[in-house]
């Protein structure tokens, strides 16, 4: 009994020494070089794998910063200015600063504004039923509100409002990796500057149907009329194919185009309410996310890391679950 | 008269739905010229028609409105003679806005000179290869099965290829629909003339016209006249769904298998609709190109379902008014079939080139039942006609996994809903396909332009 213990042991250890001595050589013979660098920027980056820096994950990321001569055009939108200036000193480069970006939601045709015109029953997909056709509502070009960009969004800093049927960006998570943007098959979605104290003016209609037909079917929907144009004295708003477009680079939010806009169409975010005037009542024009409803977001947020946990391998159920969520 | 187990058709999957041909027995009637037509100019695969008329232009029926786009192309005609009213964005089967010509009609229409209106039978084909190809081109001709392809260029046979048989198709394997059932007891004679022209166009001596056996009227009636004319040979097909497909009736006439990403023409046949064929004899002997189709209109819930006769532009509305009105519990009308066919949201939608019906369905049939679990029974797989595994190219599309897709030849779906239908678990199964296939072709031509 003694013998066969001893020998299981003695045989054991010595192919561990044999196979430890191998392998030495091996890791030395096939040793590839990496730049500590590498090493150095990708743990200063947030690891993330967002993939909005343009780069597939923070790792090809931080090589790419190593590997390029000058790193000013490059940019982590997560980390910020901050991370960025750290992997400057890593580096010893020059950074740019840059202003913080954030994803605006240019369609505010809510079930108000906006009246259903047919039912779609099909997939729960926002690119299958608009390759299928315009939409249920006879605008064309808004949200088809289905959620595709809600879904996409890794950082839970989306959410589909019930009431208004449009989805809601969550301006202290929203980190403008622009995945909701590739996900929207209208293009509704886009990445604005925060601008100074979260302030930003911006179309939130992305109708290019002539002024009648696109009020018959949307009553904040852009007419092209261009008050706006002639208000703005900083010439930052143009208009083609009857629709209205805020350059954030001119614009100097002064807030004279939204007063004139008679479709409400263009929306004033984290503005404290106007002196001179009634703060126009729209319930899809909100300065900031309610208690309850911050609320429900976390629970939203709960529930899905729970599925999330309780997923199966079986990608079947996982749509399953998908459908569940949206039948809630 | 056939046995039905001798009967040919295609060898892989294929389904056989609820028939329900309730306009089988009507004949076809004439739907009155409407007030005002709005014609599309994109009633056709490939490039839009380019307008060349202006508003308040006075047009005549049969008159080009507008020229081909590009190669991939088909000119469009004035369907009735009027005003031009307008010319603007709207509202066609596509489900989105796309520019359409609307005539205001006249009092009394008036014919382009030259076109001959009278039902007279015109046997002689005094012309040759080329003129025939010529007067396709100039009517206007595209593939009126649904799919709108342009009809010269299927007869134009590229250098290096050849045919040796033509292929028509007079399978209608759609429920409901009987335009083409209607046409083949209607205008029997019309259509031998027909095949004729095209088998001329092709340089062919043999033809073949593929018919399912639910409609052994139309059998017999072609196969008496069919007799006579060498070369022409008509074969009862069993009846199985998705043999109006050009590769399934390929499969199941003549037994040659169109291999992955190419053409008929690559086996030596090309497939040509019945409804092509009697457009194609009136483009050719009586020059009218083409303005109007035969539009079937039907439904459970349809008081009259029958068959008309409709000028390309005219709104479905007037169809349905023509047909009994619209049921009041009407949940879905529906352009096409309704296992392709498309639901409409709106009822001036005008009727095209490619539309070879209207279905009416009720609240209840046009629920789409909620999506369960994949229970894993590869009923979709057994069914596909094309072989694909449909399951798992919806898989692989939620989960964006286009490569795989792409390497499981997603392209080849003939998108004809057998899997949508078979499944016990009412996946979405087409629609995710739909969506895979459109990714996959943006993803190809992106890789082409680099």
């Amino acid at each position: 009994m003694n013998e066969t213990i001893l020998t299981t042991i003695i045989t054991l250890s010595s192919l561990g020494a044999v196979s430890a001595i191998i392998l030495y050589f091996i890791a030395k013979k096939f040793h590839v070089e990496t730049d500590p660098k590498i090493e150095a920027v990708e743990e200063v980056l947030p690891a993330t794998n967002c993939g909005g820096c343009g780069f597939p994950g923070c790792r090809a990321f931080a090589e790419a910063l190593v590997a390029a001569d000058d790193i000013s055009s490059m940019h982590c939108p997560v980390g910020g200015n901050d991370v960025m200036k750290k992997v400057g000193e890593i580096l010893g480069a020059e950074v740019e600063e840059k202003d913080p970006y954030i994803a605006v939601v240019k369609c505010s045709g809510s079930f108000e504004h906006r009246k259903k015109t047919n039912v779609y029953e099909g997939a729960s997909n926002c690119k299958i039923a608009s390759l299928l056709y315009g939409g249920d509502t006879g605008c064309a070009y808004g949200c088809v509100g289905l959620g595709d960009c809600v879904e996409s969004c890794d950082f839970d800093a989306m959410y589909m409002d019930e009431k208004t049927g449009l989805p809601v960006v969550l301006e202290d998570k929203c980190v403008a990796c622009n995945a909701c943007v590739v996900a929207c098959p209208k293009d509704i979605m886009e990445l604005w500057p925060k601008g100074r104290k979260n302030r930003r003016i911006y179309v939130a209609c992305m109708n290019e149907e002539k002024g009648g037909i696109a009020k018959k079917y949307c009553s904040v929907a852009c007419t092209g009329c261009e008050k706006c144009v002639e208000e703005c004295r900083y010439d930052a708003i143009s208009v083609t194919n009857s629709l209205a477009v805020i350059d954030p680079e001119k614009c100097k939010l002064c807030r004279k185009c939204v007063d004139v806009c008679k479709s409400n169409s263009i929306l004033e975010i984290n503005f404290p309410p106007p002196k001179d005037r009634a703060p126009v009542d729209r319930p899809d024009r909100k300065l900031a996310m309610t208690k309850s409803e911050e609320k429900m977001q976390e629970e939203r947020i709960l529930n899905r890391v729970e599925k999330q946990e309780g997923e199966s391998e079986n990608p079947q159920q996982n749509t399953n679950i998908e459908q569940g969520e949206k039948s809630e | 008269m056939f046995i039905f187990n001798g009967l040919k058709t295609f060898s892989k999957g294929g389904i056989h739905p609820e028939e329900n041909k309730l306009s089988a027995d009507q004949p076809i009637q004439i739907l009155p010229l409407p007030g005002s037509v709005s014609i599309p100019i994109s009633q056709h695969i490939g490039t839009p028609a380019v307008p060349v008329v202006e508003r308040g232009e006075q047009v005549k029926t049969g008159q080009v409105i507008a020229k081909t786009g590009g190669f991939v192309s088909a000119n469009i005609h004035a369907s009735i003679s009027g005003k031009i009213a307008k010319i603007s964005d709207e509202m066609d089967s596509s489900g989105y806005r796309r520019m359409a010509i609307m005539i205001r009609a006249d009092k009394e229409e008036q014919w382009l000179d030259g076109i001959d209106n009278s039902g007279k039978l015109i046997t002689g084909i005094p012309y040759s290869r080329d003129e025939i190809l010529q007067k396709i081109l100039n009517g206007g001709i595209v593939g009126m099965g649904g799919a709108t392809f342009p009809s010269h260029i299927k007869l134009n046979i590229p250098k290096g290829k050849k045919a040796d048989v033509l292929i028509i198709n007079g399978v209608e394997c759609e429920p409901y629909l009987t335009a083409d059932h209607r046409l083949m007891i209607e205008k029997p004679e019309e259509l031998i003339v027909g095949i004729r022209i095209l088998m001329i166009a092709l340089g062919v001596d043999k033809a073949i016209l593929g018919i399912e056996n639910n409609k052994p009227d139309a059998i017999e009636k072609i196969s008496s006249l069919a007799g006579k004319e060498k070369g022409i040979q008509v074969v009862p097909l069993k009846v199985q769904y998705p043999q109006g497909g050009e590769k399934q009736l390929i499969k199941a006439l003549i037994d040659r298998e169109v291999p992955s990403g190419k053409l008929p023409i690559d086996v030596g046949t090309v497939v040509h609709n019945v409804g092509t064929t009697y457009a194609v004899y009136e483009a050719v002997l009586k020059n009218k190109p083409l303005i109007e189709r035969i539009v079937t209109v039907t439904g459970k819930s349809v008081k009259n379902p029958g068959n008309f006769l409709t000028r390309i532009g005219s709104p479905v509305n007037a169809l349905i008014e023509a047909a009994g009105g619209l049921p009041e519990n009407t949940g879905k009308v529906i352009s096409g079939g309704p296992m392709m066919g498309k639901a409409l949201n709106d009822l001036d939608i005008p009727v095209t080139k490619g539309t070879s019906g209207i279905l009416i369905l009720d609240e209840k049939e046009a629920h789409r039942k909620a999506s369960k679990v994949c229970i894993r029974c590869t009923k979709c797989v057994q069914v596909c006609p094309m072989g694909l595994e449909p399951f798992y190219l919806q898989n692989m599309t939620m989960r964006g996994n286009f490569d795989e897709i792409e390497a499981n030849r997603i392209l080849d779906c003939i998108e004809c809903g057998s899997c949508s239908y078979i499944c016990p678990s009412n996946r979405e199964l087409l629609d995710y396909i739909r969506l895979g296939k459109s990714t996959v072709t943006n993803l190809i031509r992106e890789r082409q332009r680099v």
